[in-house]
């Protein structure tokens, strides 16, 4: 029923609401220069909303009552508790906050592309939570995300996911206990036959076999490291005296953990063979995959991905842009699905996961998903893959209040974010940022004025100094345009 | 034999004497060294570590202060200095330069020991971009022109490091003044910088991103602490244990720390200041921040953590020669607009702060920038501090050097007004007691003929090909020529320059590749063109320069596209 909601444009007639949407994507840039985190109300009731819950259907007029950033009830009609911030969602939808399994926002750095074993290096170090495009994603929907190194190796960097808490400072945006990750990646990118530096020799590998050779010398290391270390304990334990400990190794660490099943491994890939070559040195070495990104050629290997349990995290219809990527399909999340993988589309691009809604919705065109199915895909799909399912991925009691509010039916490609919530605390108001805008432009003009005065000539200023600061602003959050942000490509 | 050897010994002493003689000639008025004893009498006196004192008299001896105060003894033999309507403060500080090293250090290690070639590293093991055995305090050398050039300016004191890599090597605290460079070593080391700078880029060798910068730092500092730990237990009992391997990054590292090095953090904006105090704790070393220009934002924290932040003067400002249709954020606005109130907030919240050049090229420009933190709240006296007691005291030199105080170093300087006015004159610089006279840049003898006030392009053959810089020249009615010069090389303020007459003059220093260069223009001006010649590192070179858009030039319009 809700596929022709989404699918026929019955809800807006004109064309012109179509590029309005699209302008006032183009215009958030400006409007959100100064984050500062919005309040934590401890209790929040939104009422009159369709509430898609994704894990027990859909309730019209359905209303989400939030204590302390959790779910605390989910009903047809509950009671504003005094006190309570009331948000009146009639004629709106809410879905559970997006998670965008593959990302690379807010970071400072994105690829260590010199090695081919790059697990020494860390994502969480480099989370630079000024990042515009945590804000523009938030105003898609996304509420968190999993922030992966490049493929330009192997092994690439640790991983971790993030809530998208515009406005706080990086030690906030972690997502809370969950499982760290590792990136790993396949074929073309970490094989780098493609890439050369002038007068830099061609990095190892050069082939797919070098590549599985790289990952099996890498764990294989790691396996001696942890043995050292095992055996060092064991002496020191025996009573020892006097032993020079082994050299910690922060490239080996990470692995020693993918070892002991202490941190997911999410690996780029498009070829089926290249898919099947991991999951054997995995079960050569006793670790699981956790998901497969891209995964183009999934739908031919859907039964092998479903025994292994491994997730998939998938483009809706991205291919041909590369050689590799000329057998995907568009019905790759659909197949795989219908074989038992869980699946998940995700963006790789912070422009896309603007709209990963209107991406999951594509699996209904192509391969016919339920409504739920495709929502799932962008919901709980993800939530799974990453292990905090428990915490969000639907509207359930007892979960975060990680939330996402459209006008339209968020699978339609006519629907807009109103809000976001995560952990309850409104972190994107569509209203108040459109209402912000014009005062923004404001404290720009006067700001330019000021500064151009300032920094001209001031010998040239004959006149005295003025005094400093007529009514000092409180603080807000700015970035220096000196942190040059090394975005290295995507990952593509 | 004896006989013999005595009156080699005995002409040999004549000589010395007479070269004493010769370098030392003992007039009053010889540029350093001559005479050691000083009384400035009768004048303000601001010893930071006390409130100014009117009328006050210092006195200096073999380059000790040894007395300050209203009553203080004027020892017999001191030169007595009227210092009636003079200011007389502790010699400057500037907290983190690489002022005092003259030029890059030579690519091979014939002098310095081996140095490790610039090759592609493949991880953290091959050291990359390492030198922590460097120090400012070998590499020190009285040839770096700008040791005169910060000494005019007040500066009697730096905090000097080696440039480049991620540990570009040891600081040291030296005096800018000697006769031979170990004169000027006050302590070493006293800092290990460490820079996020990485030059391979990507796709170049290990590391060539800032995750990769990062983690290599990390694992310096594990590899020198198991280093210092494994080391120890084989000195206990090599017997039939394998001997652990010398790394020459592990042992310096190692030993600066059991020095009490502070390890000097780069962060600039918020988010590098959180993750710069992240960081600090978790190396577990004393640390300190440079760069600290967003430090208004953050302060609370960075106190709350008692880390020393020391602030770069060189405020942020709107990008040269941007599109003129850009538009920068209003984060970017705020930031320019609110970088120089850093210090005053990070007084307020009771951080313990420094200042330094940073990128400035000239003195001068130095106290300017630190005017714009006073007139953005910060108290002069809490200024002055920053330039004098409080970076000794980062530094740990606080005992010997910061304020004015009898028994501390002898380093003054002597100023006709205060010390943040522009129009103030530095009259004399002491520094070890060595006086040294500033002499006002040379005012044009002759009215100057002409305006040479505007861009002008310049066009010159170095040994490489054909080159072109632009001056943006600013000239005041006697004839004094201000401004900046950019170039293929880089940009950099004018320090000194004038037009007398048809005749101009100008000079700049710029980092070349053999290290920061005076560069001097000299030539005539016409009225509509410049001719003349470039001094540098020895050569001349001759230059042509026009105003781009000056029709009488003849030259099309820079990016004049019709």
């Amino acid at each position: 029923m809700r596929t022709t909601t989404m699918l026929n444009a019955s809800r807006l007639r004109s064309p012109i609401l179509y590029v309005l949407c699209l302008l006032y994507l183009i215009c958030l840039p400006y409007s959100a220069s100064a984050a500062t985190p919005p309040e934590a109300p401890s209790v929040v009731l939104i009422q009159n909303a369709t509430v898609m819950t994704v894990s027990h259907g859909t309730i019209e007029h359905g209303a989400i009552l939030i204590k302390d950033g959790k779910i605390a009830e989910v009903g047809q009609s509950i009671k504003a508790p005094a006190g309570a911030q009331v948000i009146d969602a009639s004629g709106l939808f809410v879905i559970p906050g997006i998670i965008d399994c593959h990302s690379h926002i807010a970071a400072e750095s994105i690829n260590e592309g010199s090695v081919s074993v790059s697990s020494m290096v860390t994502m969480e170090e480099v989370l630079n939570p000024d990042d515009i495009d945590i804000y523009r994603d938030l105003a898609g929907g996304v509420t968190s995300a999993n922030i992966l190194h490049g493929s330009a190796n192997s092994i690439g960097g640790q991983t971790l996911v993030i809530k998208l808490r515009w406005g706080q400072p990086a030690s906030k945006l972690p997502f809370e206990g969950a499982m760290p990750g590792i990136k790993f990646a396949l074929g073309e990118n970490p094989k780098r036959s493609n890439f050369s530096s002038r007068g830099q020799p061609q990095r190892y590998p050069a082939t797919r076999m070098g590549v599985e050779e790289t990952i099996r010398g890498a764990f294989s290391e790691a396996r001696d490291y942890k043995k050292a270390w095992d055996d060092y304990n064991k002496r020191v334990a025996a009573g020892e005296k006097n032993l020079i400990p082994p050299r910690r190794d922060l490239k080996l660490e990470p692995l020693v953990e993918v070892l002991e099943g202490k941190r997911y491994v999410h690996s780029h890939c498009y070829r089926e063979d290249e898919i099947l070559m991991l999951l054997r040195v995995a079960k050569e070495f006793g670790f699981k995959v956790r998901t497969f990104q891209h995964v183009l050629e999934g739908y031919k290997i859907a039964d092998e991905l479903a025994a292994a349990g491994v997730g998939a995290s998938t483009f809706s219809d991205w291919w041909a842009y590369k050689v590799e990527a000329y057998d995907a399909i568009p019905y790759n999340a659909a197949l795989m699905t219908r074989r038992g993988v869980i699946v998940s589309i995700n963006s790789d691009s912070a422009e896309e996961a603007t709209h990963l809604n209107q991406e999951a919705a594509k699996s209904m065109k192509y391969g016919g998903l339920s409504h739920d199915e495709a929502l799932k895909m962008v919901t709980l799909n993800p939530a799974i893959q990453l292990g905090i399912d428990k915490r969000v991925g639907t509207i359930d009691v007892g979960k975060d209040a990680d939330l996402a509010i459209y006008n339209h039916d968020p699978l339609s490609a006519y629907a807009v974010v109103q809000k976001a919530l995560i952990d309850g605390r409104v972190y994107f108001d569509r209203e108040k940022d459109i209402a912000n805008r014009p005062e923004i432009e404001k404290e720009k003009k006067a700001l330019t004025e000021k500064l151009k005065k300032a920094e001209k000539k001031p010998e040239e200023k004959k006149s005295p100094e003025k005094k400093p600061e007529e009514k000092p602003k409180p603080p807000a959050p700015a970035s220096t345009p000196t942190a040059a942000v090394a975005s290295q490509g995507g990952a593509l | 034999m004896r006989f013999k050897l005595l009156c080699r010994c005995a002409s040999a002493l004549c000589f010395a004497a007479l070269l004493f003689l010769v370098f030392n000639p003992p007039v009053a008025d010889a540029q350093g060294g001559e005479p050691q004893y000083f009384a400035i009498r009768g004048a303000k006196v601001f010893p930071v570590s006390g409130p100014p004192i009117e009328g006050a008299t210092v006195v200096v001896s073999r380059g000790i202060i040894t007395a300050i105060g209203k009553d203080a003894a004027i020892p017999p033999e001191a030169w007595v200095i009227d210092g009636k309507g003079l200011n007389v403060y502790p010699g400057l500080l500037d907290s983190f330069t690489d002022v005092g090293i003259p030029a890059a250090p030579p690519a091979g290690g014939e002098s310095g020991g081996p140095r490790r070639p610039q090759e592609r590293a493949n991880g953290p093991e091959d050291r990359p971009a390492s030198m922590p055995w460097r120090s400012g305090a070998d590499e020190a050398n009285l040839s770096d022109k700008r040791i005169e050039t910060w000494r005019n300016g007040g500066f009697t004191t730096v905090i000097c490091a080696p440039k480049g890599g991620f540990f570009p090597g040891q600081a040291a605290v030296l005096d800018l003044a000697g006769e031979h460079a170990g004169d000027m070593v006050v302590k070493s080391p006293v800092a290990i910088p460490v820079s996020f700078q990485g030059t391979s880029g990507f796709g170049g060798g290990f590391p060539d991103s800032l995750l990769g910068v990062l983690s290599y730092i990390h694992q310096v500092w594990l590899d020198t602490d198991w280093s210092m730990k494994a080391q120890a237990i084989y000195e206990k009992n090599p017997r039939g244990v394998a001997r652990p391997r010398y790394d020459r990054t592990e042992a310096t590292l190692a030993e600066a720390l059991e020095d009490h090095a502070l390890v000097l953090v780069p962060a600039n904006n918020r988010v590098q200041l959180r993750r710069a105090l992240e960081l600090i704790e978790r190396w577990q070393v004393n640390g300190a921040i440079y760069g600290g220009q967003m430090g208004y934002e953050v302060a609370p924290e960075i106190a709350a953590k008692k880390l020393p932040v020391l602030v770069d003067l060189k405020w942020p400002e709107a990008e040269k020669d941007a599109d003129p249709e850009a538009k920068p954020s209003l984060r970017t606005l705020q930031f320019r607009d609110r970088a120089p109130s850093t210090p005053s907030v990070l007084a307020r919240s009771g951080v313990k702060f420094a200042v330094y050049s940073g990128g400035i090229g000239a003195p001068k420009d130095i106290l300017k920038a630190a005017k714009k933190s006073i007139d953005a709240g910060l108290a002069p006296d809490a200024a002055l501090r920053a330039f004098t007691l409080s970076p000794a005291e980062i530094f740990g030199v606080a005992d010997r050097l910061g304020s004015i105080e009898s028994g501390k170093i002898a380093n003054l300087v002597v100023m006709d007004g205060d010390l943040f006015e522009e129009k103030t004159k530095i009259k004399m610089v002491f520094v070890d007691g060595r006086r040294f006279e500033v002499h006002e840049p040379e005012k044009p003898k002759d009215q100057p003929k002409g305006d040479i006030t505007g861009k002008w392009k310049l066009s010159y053959t170095t040994p490489e090909g054909a080159e072109d810089s632009t001056a943006d020249l600013t000239m005041d009615k006697d004839g004094t020529i201000s401004g900046s010069l950019t170039s293929p090389h880089g940009s950099a303020n004018i320090i000194s320059g004038s037009l007398s007459g048809d005749k101009f003059t100008f000079t700049v220093n710029i980092v070349l590749d053999q290290g920061p260069t005076d560069v001097t223009f000299d030539g005539t001006f016409d009225g509509t063109s410049l001719k003349g010649s470039i001094a540098v590192m020895g050569m001349s070179i001759d230059f042509n320069g026009v105003k781009p858009g000056n029709a009488a030039s003849g030259v099309a319009t820079q990016g004049g596209a019709r």
